[in-house]
């Protein structure tokens, strides 16, 4: 974090060159993909099933290694001897909360990436409760993640990666599932929080409200790449790609 | 089973043992267990005194001792072995109401039923006495292999999220008309729960990396503080008694 900072906001948070990924049965995934995301940028990754944006998200932390092309987080390469400190600048929260909480209790779910990390004793304890105050949370810490809601659910696994303090988040359908009034909290959170953010999915209306810039990947490879008002604004370009507005829903109509 | 959810062996107390740390309890359990397992069988007074000890643990603890009655349930296909034993044993045999039984079958009948009850009442007073995640936690400082303690954590996580997808499952069968009450119509539940299994292999898969883009690097983070050394005196010191208790015995049988 020091070294791009010391460097200065000339190196992307993000640069994808040329990424391609072909699963083992020989079904490419990615079709070179090249994207470049700056630091305080809010990006929504638009597209229809199957187009490859979680096959995308999971290589920006080096959890699948691309067949072709490179990665770059606040330019350090993700290969496998920088895995570690990339997984600390690479936030991801995956599409289901139970897949990130694993352990019995929320704190101990907050507390498992910066121990991983190496932080220990009050210093743990203060960025738990940093973490868990930043998303509401507080109250919650002692319980299982058993008996909380869907939405509730959500903030945590979003806690336990703000835990780590990572420069980009990536986001895995953030609003699938949420009923409307979790949604709105869940976006005036994401809009208080100051970072880099990638944000796959699906909900027009979500992207529209939180993310200035969008980008439509399409089998494999990045569609179009612009403002989000002038994206949505493109019927012919949405419906290409099976991309539709909501019922009653006008890109000009809400102002943020 | 988290915070919030003990399971059925635990019973939730404020009492000096409820609060001393899992891994000094599990020791001093095992140590327990040990010096009553050491026990010459021949000395019966020995066993007394050990059963005095627990009454004393249970006492401090404040746990009644209806509360281990009902479920030392679980010893009882070791009792049924040590009453048949005294029948099936051979010469010298005594007679006792009037049934002719084996000497050396007495023996060992009394043998399983001492040292089984008492095993079996030192592990419901460590249950009793430590919720399930402490226990873990516990096991995890006194180094047992960290394959083992992440297996049990996960697992503590994610048996009622599995018991919950059961559940759902079994609701979507029996509102579309399925009643099993023949053997032959349990293939749907069979089929069932291997669906069940492939998508807990799934979730796996995909806990698996979650944990490791948050960094996880082959073992949990240790959790818990350090016993000071009053608390593992006061943990071993059922098990001093009771090993004192098994050396007098040897000296005197």
């Amino acid at each position: 974090m020091t070294a791009s900072g010391a460097v200065g906001r000339t190196t992307a948070a993000l640069r994808v060159c040329g990424l391609r990924f072909a699963y083992p049965d020989g079904r490419a995934a990615l079709a070179g993909v090249d994207l470049r995301v700056e630091h305080g940028e809010r990006v929504a990754l638009l597209g229809p099933n199957g187009a490859g944006k979680t096959t995308l998200a999971l290589h920006l932390n080096g959890v699948l290694t691309p067949t072709a092309g490179t990665v770059e987080v606040g330019g350090v390469p993700v290969v496998r001897t920088n895995l570690r400190e990339v997984r600390r600048r690479v936030g991801l929260v995956f599409q289901d909360p139970d897949d990130q909480l694993f352990m019995p209790t929320v704190a101990e779910d907050v507390a498992f990436g910066p121990a991983n990390f190496g932080l220990r004793g009050p210093a743990l304890g203060t960025r738990v409760a940093e973490a868990l105050a930043a998303v509401g949370m507080s109250e919650h810490a002692g319980r299982s993640p058993l008996h909380l809601s869907g939405g509730q659910r959500r903030r945590v696994a979003l806690a336990t990666v703000l835990a780590c303090e990572p420069d980009i988040l990536v986001l895995d359908e953030p609003s699938s599932n949420l009923e409307p009034v979790a949604r709105r909290e869940l976006a005036e959170t994401l809009l208080a929080l100051d970072r880099t953010m990638l944000m796959i999915t699906h909900d027009l209306p979500y992207a529209a409200q939180l993310c200035p810039r969008s980008v439509i990947l399409d089998d494999g490879a990045v569609v179009a790449d612009g403002p989000t008002r002038e994206l949505l604004a493109d019927a012919a370009l949405l419906a290409k790609h099976r991309l539709e507005l909501p019922w009653g829903f006008t890109p000009g109509g809400c102002t943020p | 089973m988290g915070a919030g959810h003990p399971h059925p062996l635990y019973r939730p107390g404020d009492s000096p043992v409820h609060h001393l740390p899992a891994q000094a309890k599990i020791a001093g359990a095992l140590a327990c267990v040990l010096a009553v397992v050491a026990t010459p069988r021949e000395v019966v007074w020995a066993f007394g005194v050990h059963l005095l000890v627990l009454l004393v643990v249970w006492a401090v603890a404040g746990i009644p001792v209806r509360w281990f009655a009902t479920r030392s349930v679980i010893e009882l296909p070791f009792v049924v072995l040590a009453v048949l034993l005294p029948f099936s044993g051979g010469t010298p045999r005594v007679q006792v109401l009037g049934a002719s039984l084996s000497v050396a079958g007495l023996y060992a009948a009394w043998n399983i039923l001492a040292k089984g009850t008492l095993g079996v009442l030192v592990s419901l007073t460590l249950a009793g006495s430590t919720p399930l995640r402490d226990l873990v936690v516990g096991l995890q400082r006194l180094r047992t292999p960290a394959m083992v303690t992440t297996i049990a954590t996960l697992m503590l996580r994610y048996l009622d999220v599995i018991a919950g997808e059961a559940r759902r499952m079994r609701i979507a069968r029996i509102s579309r008309g399925h009643d099993p009450r023949f053997l032959h119509q349990v293939a749907a539940t069979a089929r069932g729960a291997g669906s069940l299994f492939i998508r807990s292999y799934e979730r796996g898969e995909r806990v698996h990396l979650a944990m490791l883009s948050r960094g996880w690097a082959g073992a949990l983070p240790s959790a818990g503080a350090p016993a000071t050394r009053a608390q593992w005196t006061a943990a071993l010191l059922p098990a001093a008694a009771m090993a004192a208790t098994t050396a007098i015995a040897w000296t005197v049988r």
